[in-house]
């Protein structure tokens, strides 16, 4: 590791030092945290699940404690397109209830805290080989605590994340998040991650599926193309009950999404489908874990890239099933469009199966945009920049028509089409 | 002047000369049929007239309303009222039809500085059409071409057509693989345009299809020559003789 990289990580461990005792919640995981992370530092190219992500853009940046100084958020609010649905709010990684909005009397079902006022680590496995994990049990402060009653169908709540960065001295926050549905609960989460100039957004957020609930989980990761997204979601499915998510990855320096989902209640479905668009020097990476511990469920993954410019998409995804989860049906896909030439993509599946009993397949494809697609639709008259929007978007196609949500499709289609506005071809 | 002037066209593909100088000159309002062996590059007229790439144009010119076609991007051609209507046509997965149709419309509209249409509008033509093409509205919902049989995708070439309505329609054997009840819907598609502002070169290897879509000439291709001009009783004399003749003639 570089000198520069190995001093970014230290900068973080000092951080903690000095803040240890003013942090909320149990010190004795945070110390084990921090312990690790002393020893490793922040990840690099020589350890193997990182080998294609580099976080060499971070070394010798010297990351301070969050504090609310200019605060830009309210500005970055208005980038919102206009909803109903109750709004959560977290601008530097703190809650904002001045930004946030309920209906009066709050959602039926649907209670909502903060890690600040009652902490809690949850029970996200202690990884010795997550160091993004690490840095957030090191130094989370605050995050949002939202649980589902059993049996109630909480309707939409949106998560929203602003980051208000500062290029000489950026910020860094390590939000905690906590979602629970209790038994046949619903609940559609929509989280929106936005922000200007540098900073480093590392959250944690651990989904808990009791049996038979439903959470669909939309993401965008829209932050400044300044900035560094380092995260890791930790999702738990119980006997019956189905995650899907639909995540769209187009901003920030450099962005590595990990998630892991573990599960173990027989019969549960996992969904994950992702887009990244990237441009630019951007580097974005979705690193999955998914672990079959009871029979009878079913995990999608099916990922999509477009990448123009210079950007490097990663994508790389285990499956591992248990000897007890007969019956699986695992299935992953990686898909990149590269519109240049210097763009590109690394995928690396990874298949553990212990039972015999299974289904599971992946795949990966690379490709160009075909000129005869592009031919027959520059002659029926479209010019030749929305002939590539409309096979681009043919690309994403799969990914965003299917969600069953009408504002959170529109907001994810919108970044898609912005993002041409940005990036004329 | 004609509608459009094709002089002394010349073009290779990959430094293989295909085109080797065609003359041909159609009269707006006139349908002219395209004849010749496999491989005479009747395609690749076609194509270097719409504008593909990987072409390269080495000598000759061609005029359109009298603008220089050559010079246009494909997209401008087909705003000036060029249509090619494919031999193979292209399938565009995640790609709806209707949205295809409506956007290639609104593009050439656009371009015309004509208003676009909105969906509801669009829909109500594009019933009409598929009607009068005696076509499933089905077909609106699919992707473009995507597992379309082949007699369905020269269908849908019709269809576009009759939408975008061209002043110039080049048919690139619309006919092949048409059973005998696409082929008068496809040649009906053809003649409900037929008038001063419609003009066609219709690409056939075969006289059935010039039953029912009488041309004004017939032109014989061969090696990348026009070898022989005529009328209609062209093409009939042909599908007695065959090409050998001609072609042995033009060597001569
Ligand atoms: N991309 C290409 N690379 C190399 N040769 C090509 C290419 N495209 C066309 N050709 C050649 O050019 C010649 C003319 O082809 P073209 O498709 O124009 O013929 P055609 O008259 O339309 O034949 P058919 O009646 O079989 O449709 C053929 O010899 C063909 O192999
Ligand atoms: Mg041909």
């Amino acid at each position: 590791m570089s000198a520069a990289l190995r001093q970014t990580g230290e900068n973080f461990s000092a951080r903690y030092q000095g803040l240890a005792p003013r942090l909320p919640g149990p010190p004795d995981l945070r110390r084990r945290a921090a312990a690790w992370f002393d020893r490793h530092g922040l990840p690099d190219t020589r350890d193997e699940s990182w080998r294609f992500t580099s976080l060499r853009p971070l070394a010798g940046i010297v990351f301070s404690r969050a504090e609310d100084q200019d605060d830009t958020a309210p500005s970055l609010l208005a980038r919102l397109p206009p909803t109903e649905a109750p709004l959560l709010v977290f601008a530097q990684g703190r809650m904002r209830a001045d930004l946030s909005r309920f209906p009066a009397g709050g959602q039926a079902g649907l209670s909502v805290a903060s890690f600040a006022n009652e902490p809690s680590f949850g029970n996200v496995p202690e990884s010795e080989t997550e160091p993004l994990s690490a840095l957030n049990t090191m130094l989370a402060e605050d995050g949002a605590r939202i649980a589902v009653a059993p049996s109630a169908d909480a309707g939409t709540l949106v998560l929203l994340h602003l980051a208000s960065g500062h290029a000489e001295h950026p910020p860094a926050f390590h939000p905690r998040h906590q979602i629970r549905l209790g038994a046949g609960a619903r609940l559609t989460l929509i989280e929106i991650a936005l922000g200007t100039s540098v900073y480093l957004h590392n959250p944690l957020t651990e989904v808990v599926l009791a049996e038979q609930a439903e959470l669909l989980h939309l993401r965008l990761q829209d932050e400044s193309a300044a900035a560094f997204h380092l995260a890791s979601l930790h999702v738990a499915l119980g006997p019956g009950s189905a995650y899907e998510s639909v995540a769209l990855v187009r901003g920030a320096r450099i962005a590595r999404s990990e998630l892991t989902a573990a599960i173990v209640g027989e019969g549960a479905r996992f969904a994950l489908h992702a887009a990244q668009i990237l441009g630019g020097e951007q580097l974005a990476d979705i690193t999955t874990v998914v672990r079959h511990l009871a029979p009878g469920a079913s995990s999608r993954q099916s990922i999509r890239n477009v990448l123009t410019e210079r950007a490097h998409g990663v994508f790389q995804g285990r499956i591992a099933v248990d000897r007890i989860a007969q019956k699986t049906d695992g299935y992953q896909m990686n898909k990149a469009l590269l519109l240049s030439e210097e763009a590109q993509i690394n995928s690396k599946p990874e298949l553990e199966i212990f039972a015999d009993d299974v289904k599971c397949s992946h795949g990966a494809t690379v490709g160009a945009l075909d000129p005869n697609q592009l031919f027959y639709l520059q002659s029926r008259g479209v010019p030749k920049a929305e002939a590539r929007a409309i096979l681009v978007a043919a690309f994403l196609g799969e990914t965003l028509e299917a969600i069953p949500h009408s504002w959170g499709r529109s907001v994810l289609e919108g970044a898609v089409q912005s993002w041409w506005k940005d990036r004329p071809l | 002047m004609a509608l459009l002037e094709i002089r002394g066209l010349a073009a290779e593909v990959e430094g293989k000369p295909i085109l080797r100088g065609v003359d041909l000159s159609l009269p707006e309002g006139e349908v002219h049929a395209i004849m010749g062996p496999n491989g005479s590059g009747k395609s690749t007229l076609a194509y270097v007239l719409a504008g593909r790439e990987g072409y390269s144009v080495n000598a000759g010119s061609v005029r359109f309303d009298g603008e220089d076609l050559l010079a246009m991007d494909p997209e401008a051609r087909a705003a000036v009222g060029l249509f090619l209507a494919f031999q193979y046509p292209v399938e565009l997965p995640g790609v709806g039809n209707a949205n295809f149709l409506r956007t290639a419309l609104n593009a050439v509209r656009r371009a015309r500085a004509e208003p676009e249409i909105d969906a509801m509008k669009f829909l109500k033509e594009a019933r009409a059409a598929l009607k009068r093409l005696s076509m499933s509205e089905e077909m609106l919902k699919r992707n473009v071409n995507v597992g379309f049989s082949g007699g369905e995708k020269k269908r849908n070439e019709i269809f576009q057509m009759a939408l975008l309505r061209p002043r110039l329609a080049i048919l690139d054997e619309t006919d092949s693989g048409l059973d005998i009840d696409a082929l008068k819907i496809v040649a009906n598609g053809v003649n409900a345009l037929r008038g001063e502002k419609f003009s066609a070169l219709v690409i056939t290897h075969y006289q059935r299809l010039l039953d029912h879509i009488v041309p004004d000439k017939v032109h014989v291709l061969s090696e990348g020559r026009i070898v022989r001009s005529g009328g209609p009783e062209l093409a009939l004399s042909l599908e007695e003789s065959g090409y050998a003749g001609l072609v042995a003639e033009a060597a001569a």
